[in-house]
């Protein structure tokens, strides 16, 4: 099913794409999107969405077992909250991704901005993955509590930036985040600390590296060619004694 | 049973932001209103119908060696009272009211009149020339403080050489359509929608703020406004229009104007980067930002920020230094884009040649090329 969304007030759009799932509808393609806030937000149903053009802002939010494919850039917020599925995007994505997301996937091609992946958790089952195969802005990993980050630094818009910014895993006090090349440990924060990948780390992480390069078109041995360090927190409670001292 | 249960929420989200975009023609071409507006109106939903306005450079060509004074009188006293003051200020070359089109949206507009003026040579304009080591800006600033302070009803909306800002009550679409911005041709536009969070929404509040040819449209909050407040008002500069971003444009003005900063030196003394971040870098580099940050302590900009300002040299895209409000940017031949989404851009540019977010505290600069003025 496709559905012309040029100059289509996002509500309108949203209430087509909604009633298009409850139809029973498995494929559905956008086509002509420009800034459309919220499209796939709440969908409950194992519907594939495709995109042409810029979605706007809350993409998949609350999502909850669909699959969008973005097949140009995307903005602000995707993934809040989400819960299972999976947002793939061929270009690059904005700031705050992946906000409290606790399942599903999260691939992006190129650059993503600030606080990446912010206050990501996960419990039991749910483990939520995000990977930028781009490079990130400051604050990547801030408050993060459980699921999994990736960054490659690989498929940049710009060749000078470094590959990831300053006060990273601020706030840290669980799940693991990968970076392919290493860190500039000068612009790590204070809650984290920089490992090396165990025999079980480099299964887990080729797993998710294999969906990823499979969505994306892109060669896994190239990816694989650098070395990736892990970057963990080092206390559950890193702000435990901020106003009160507690004994351990 | 029937169930009368109320909703526990309200499940319309208002998503109330604030808005801005922005382009320069670096070789000035001129471009339609309509474009600015479609690009703005895109963004419809990141504010309320309580702000919107556009600043446009290059509109008035005719009048080029002119200050064009945008007046908005809320009283028919203050518009005799300031046609006075400027009749005894200033050589009035041409003034007429800044056409308007009623619409069903914009409700109790002011009056608006625009007049292309020089200082008159009064003794009190010879005696700031030759004793006091005042410019025909200086002179102008002090004349635009004190319309702005002294007569209750008269705010000048811009008072630059061929530019003009066009403001308002009302959704930015709605406002353009009012002061009939399609009739209008610039290299550079600007444009806010407005989200007012903690100040009112009236008429003198609505992005942009001016004075001479600067102009900013801002998203987010300054929460050091009092500090730069007090800190301008030492040099002159009063606060009238009850609002955060004000001093943002005063602050622009004696850190460039006056003070000779490039731009790139004055972007980092509004969003200075932090101490420790300062420390790392080499020493030249150190010392100058250690030098600025001291010096300008009070010029630092505090809170979250995202605002474009331009002026008859060019354009300025600047965010806070965590980068806590979006700003992307866009090139395609000699245009630069920026704006609060990506979508904003692409509606105007839809095969832009590069697509970025600048960093936070990474001021992204284009000049008009030599020669475009």
């Amino acid at each position: 099913m496709k559905i012309d969304a040029q100059g289509v007030y996002y509500k309108d759009l949203n209430n087509q794409i909604r009633s298009a799932v409850s139809a029973g509808a498995e494929k559905i393609e956008l086509v002509n999107v420009n800034g459309q806030y919220f499209i796939g937000d709440g969908i409950n149903l194992p519907v594939t969405i495709s995109i042409k053009g810029v979605p706007g802002n809350d993409l998949g939010a609350f999502m909850n077992g669909a699959t969008i494919i973005v097949h140009d850039n995307a903005q602000d917020n995707i993934g809040n909250t989400m819960n299972a599925g999976k947002v793939v995007v061929h270009g690059h994505a904005g700031d705050v991704l992946g906000y409290g997301m606790r399942g599903g996937r999260i691939h992006i091609l190129n650059d993503v901005g600030y606080r990446v992946g912010i206050h990501m958790k996960s419990y039991q089952e749910n483990k939520p993955v995000l990977i930028a195969g781009g490079k990130a802005g400051d604050f990547f990993g801030e408050y993060m509590a459980g699921g999994v980050l990736v960054l490659l630094g690989m498929f940049s818009d710009d060749p000078e930036k470094p590959v990831h910014g300053y006060c990273f895993g601020t706030g840290m006090h669980g799940g693991t985040i990968f970076v392919r090349g290493g860190v500039d440990e000068a612009k790590l924060s204070r809650e984290v600390g920089v490992f090396e990948l165990t025999a079980g780390d480099r299964l887990e992480l080729e797993g998710y590296l294999k969906e990823y390069c499979r969505d994306l078109k892109i060669d896994l041995k190239e990816v694989l060619a650098e070395k990736f360090v892990k970057v963990l927190p080092k206390s559950k409670r890193p702000y435990g004694d901020l106003y009160c001292p507690m004994p351990r | 049973m029937k169930n009368n249960l109320k909703p526990t929420h309200r499940f319309e989200k208002d998503i109330s932001n604030c808005g801005l975009t922005g382009f320069i023609s670096k070789s000035g071409q001129l471009v339609e209103g309509s474009v600015i507006i479609k690009s703005i109106a895109l963004m419809h939903d990141r504010g309320n119908g309580l702000g919107g306005g556009f600043a446009a450079y290059g509109i008035y060509p005719e009048f080029k060696e002119f200050f064009a004074f945008h007046l908005m009188y809320e009283s028919g006293m203050a518009l005799q009272l300031t046609e006075e003051y400027l009749a005894e200020n200033f050589h009035i070359d041409h003034h007429e009211e800044i056409p308007t089109r009623r619409n069903a949206a914009i409700t109790n507009p002011p009056a608006f009149r625009r007049y292309f003026v020089k200082p008159l040579e009064t003794a009190e304009y010879k005696e700031a020339r030759e004793f006091q080591n005042m410019t025909d800006e200086d002179i102008i600033v002090t004349h635009v403080m004190r319309i702005n302070n002294e007569i209750e009803g008269a705010f000048v909306v811009s008072s630059g050489r061929n530019m003009g800002a066009f403001k308002g009550v009302g959704y930015p679409e709605d406002i353009a359509d009012f002061f009939r911005l399609e009739e209008y041709s610039g290299y550079i536009w600007t444009a806010h929608n407005r989200f007012p969070t903690n100040t009112p929404g009236w008429w003198g509040g609505a992005h942009p703020f001016t004075l001479l040819d600067w102009s900013i449209v801002h998203n987010g909050e300054i929460s050091s406004y009092g500090i730069n407040k007090r800190y301008l008002e030492m040099y002159g500069y009063l606060c009238t229009m009850l609002t955060d971003t004000e001093v943002v444009a005063y602050m622009l003005d004696l850190l460039i104007r006056k003070h000779g900063l490039t731009p790139e030196l004055a972007s980092m003394a509004l969003a200075a980067p932090f101490w420790e971040k300062i420390d790392s870098l080499p020493k030249d580099d150190r010392e100058l930002l250690t030098a600025i940050r001291q010096v300008y302590g009070s010029g630092l900009l505090n809170g979250p920020f995202a605002i474009l300002f331009a002026s008859n040299e060019g354009l300025i895209g600047l965010n806070d230094r965590v980068k806590l409000r979006p700003l992307v940017c866009a090139t395609k031949d000699d245009f630069l884009y920026m704006a609060s989404e990506e979508a904003a851009i692409r509606e105007i540019c839809s095969q832009p040649d590069r697509v970025w977010s600048p960093r936070g505290g990474e001021p992204v600069i284009a000049r008009l090329n030599p020669g475009v003025i």
